[in-house]
């Protein structure tokens, strides 16, 4: 079977079904995107580590086979160059559901323990301020009592920044982690030595060592969607509209408007690491 | 900047770097300051420092032998390891460690053979059957022992420690460096980092020589050489007040400045760091030893030799300690806060049997000296003909005339 010839950029349980379903219905996608990776290896080769191109051999970009089940837009072929990906998440729309941190971790088989994406609750008075996110949102949130008078309060999803001058791909010692062309900063799982430089280098804590695969492990974008015209799948379940992703290099698209014309910010901008989750609505409480 | 709510990022629960990762900096330390001992001698032609120049050598040599060994055990994928060295993505600080690491092995590797050279081919004379075929060998087919060989040996040998020296000291400040640059952590951006980690290695390899040495002498009943210990106190002594110097003026700048990463390392040293920080690092691991070393080397003239001997014993123990414990606050303190600064991680004990846990780190620091052994069984440290032929190339100083044992240890 040539599904089961992928390698596999994703943990893959055995015995889970849902995991096989999707693998079988997005191995068109799958294959293109470990071609992509190859490629950006190669690139990195031309700028500076001349032997990186011996030891990963180059994978092969399989023409898009057609399976029968996808939608009419998914059947293009996906041309990674033409996207440069964006994600807008709108604090004040959100209501703390944690349907996204559910979806995230069926979507892509997030170990237990750890979150790919996870939603805070603050609780904010001008003198103090609380901050929680039991088991990272993901059954949603109970009341919280705390010793002092709320004066405001909301919640503020967080993920990986998908940082355009990011610390983590510049700290792994062997190219593991990358760019796509797209703007994804994904992990090469199968290349991944598992040191966790890149873990202390996210400011975001928005990386971790999957326990399972003992590599680094992160949110995607959900990129196996996204070659394939779907969004992100915590932005497919988002019932408010809070999580948004778009295409910057589509100039009619919602959130490039948005953050072309809103007042939209960026967690830690101090940092300097171009994050590419852009945010309205943001306090200053945030980190 | 956030109070401490209690809240830490989801992701944040663990330790992630952990005992391994404070072996492998202390290990190095080792290896480069054990190297600044050695160099002292062949560099700087320090005479007293003669008796201990071999057994430098060779504590470097042992040391660096293993200092793989910590990170390989930490790796999720040690299998993957080398990828470290044949796919180097060299914007990260840790890929240059495949570079740093080999030539720095070369180097010491060619310095030790040069070193023995002569001894080699004498043994390989003496011997016979396999003894002599294992010298032979090591001999790598020359078999030159003439004066102006000797003569070329020993300018080799120079040149190796000199290029040795800043090798071990890049291999060892580049590990602060791997710190040093990590701008989302307060607790370790610090441009001092690599300094610090510089400075407290040739704290912990002239206190672990000074250790060795005595030890060595007390093993083998030969005397224990006055100037070579005093020398030794000095130097410590010295590295002591810079290292010392760097750590406290590094944290009373942050607290002066009341800059951002003071919210995060005033929290730390208040806080799970305080014992170890204060009390461990600081005093018993600096202010005392200080104390003992300035009476060794301000009152040395009126000091006992089984007094000095002591006072520079203890003092080397606790800088042992100190060192050990500022890799610790450094590498496990630094990740105890979360990065949402509001709140801690789950803590950090190593387990007793654990892959990373206290066994295999206590296993890690005694292998070097198993080494060692069996490298004193290969290549002599201490033997007659070795200070005999040092006698022919240095004019003898105080130290070297007496250096001469009765008798290697066999």
């Amino acid at each position: 079977m040539k599904d089961d010839a992928i390698p596999s950029q994703f943990p893959v349980e055995p015995g889970d079904p849902t995991r096989r379903n999707f693998l079988k219905l997005s191995s068109g996608a799958v294959v293109l995107f470990m071609g992509g990776a190859a490629v950006a290896a190669g690139e990195q080769t031309a700028t500076g580590a001349p032997a990186e191109a011996a030891a990963i051999p180059p994978v092969p970009v399989v023409p898009v086979p057609k399976p029968a089940r996808t939608e009419g837009e998914a059947l293009e072929a996906y041309n990674w160059e033409e996207h440069r990906y964006a994600y807008l998440i709108d604090t004040a729309k959100c209501i703390g559901c944690g349907s996204c941190v559910r979806a995230c971790k069926k979507e892509n088989d997030v170990p237990d323990e750890f979150f790919r994406t996870w939603v805070e609750r603050y609780l904010v008075s001008a003198e103090q301020s609380y901050v929680d996110s039991p088991n990272g949102g993901l059954e949603g949130f109970q009341p919280a009592h705390v010793a002092f008078v709320p004066t405001k309060a909301f919640f503020v999803p967080k993920m990986c920044n998908h940082c355009r001058e990011t610390p983590c791909i510049q700290v792994c010692p062997v190219g593991a982690s990358y760019r796509t062309k797209e703007g994804a900063i994904l992990v090469d799982g199968d290349h991944c030595i598992g040191c966790g430089y890149c873990v202390q280098a996210c400011p975001y804590g928005s990386r971790f060592i999957n326990e399972h695969i003992h590599t680094a492990d992160k949110c995607t974008w959900c990129y196996h969607r996204i070659t394939k015209g779907l969004k992100p799948a915590c932005v497919s379940v988002c019932p408010t509209g809070t999580r948004q992703f778009g295409d910057m290099h589509n100039e009619t698209d919602p959130v490039r408007v948005a953050i072309e014309h809103e007042r939209v910010t960026t967690l830690q901008p101090h940092h300097l690491t171009e994050p590419q989750c852009y945010y309205l609505a943001l306090d200053k409480e945030v980190r | 900047m956030p109070e401490m709510s209690g809240y830490s990022f989801p992701n944040d629960i663990h330790v992630t770097w952990s005992l391994m990762i404070v072996m492998y900096p202390y290990i190095t330390g080792f290896v480069a300051g054990a190297f600044i001992v050695t160099s002292l001698y062949h560099v700087f032609g320090r005479q007293e420092f003669k008796p201990v120049a071999r057994l430098a050598m060779a504590t470097s040599f042992c040391f660096l032998a293993i200092a793989t060994m910590p990170l390989l055990n930490h790796l999720g994928h040690p299998e993957r390891g080398v990828f470290v060295v044949i796919t180097p993505n060299f914007a990260s600080a840790m890929a240059g460690f495949g570079l740093l690491y080999s030539f720095y092995l070369i180097v010491l590797t060619l310095e030790v053979w040069f070193v023995y050279r002569k001894e080699i081919i004498e043994t390989a004379r003496r011997s016979r059957g396999l003894k002599r075929f294992v010298y032979a060998a090591l001999a790598l087919g020359t078999y030159d022992t003439s004066p102006e060989a000797l003569a070329i040996d020993h300018k080799a040998v120079r040149l190796l420690c000199a290029i040795g020296l800043p090798s071990a000291c890049m291999l060892h400040g580049y590990v602060g460096f791997i710190f040093g640059a990590i701008k989302a952590n307060p607790w370790w951006s610090t441009p001092l980092m690599p300094v610090i980690f510089l400075l407290s290695a040739a704290v912990s390899g002239i206190g672990l020589l000074i250790v060795l040495y005595q030890a060595i002498c007390k093993f083998r009943r030969a005397p224990i050489e006055a100037p070579t210990v005093t020398a030794m106190a000095r130097w410590l002594w010295f590295f002591l007040i810079l290292t010392a110097t760097l750590e406290t003026l590094e944290v009373i700048m942050l607290a002066y400045e009341k800059s951002e990463s003071w919210q995060v390392v005033g929290k730390l040293l208040g806080g799970p760091l305080s014992f170890s920080f204060w009390s461990l690092q600081m005093i018993l691991g600096s202010l005392i030893p200080f104390i003992l070393l300035f009476i060794v080397v301000v009152m040395n003239r009126f000091l006992h030799d089984r007094i000095r001997n002591t006072l520079t014993m203890i003092a080397s123990l606790l800088l042992l300690v100190q060192v050990f414990s500022m890799r610790w606050n450094i590498v496990i303190g630094g990740q105890l806060l979360s990065k949402s600064f509001r709140g801690w991680r789950g803590g950090y004990t190593p387990a007793l049997f654990d892959r990373e846990g206290v066994l295999v780190a206590l296993g890690l620091l005694v292998l070097p000296f198993v080494l060692l052994f069996i490298f004193n069984r290969v290549l002599p440290i201490y033997s007659a003909t070795a200070a005999e032929e040092e006698h022919d190339q240095e004019p003898s100083g105080p130290a070297s005339s007496e250096a001469a044992p009765a008798g290697g240890i066999k």
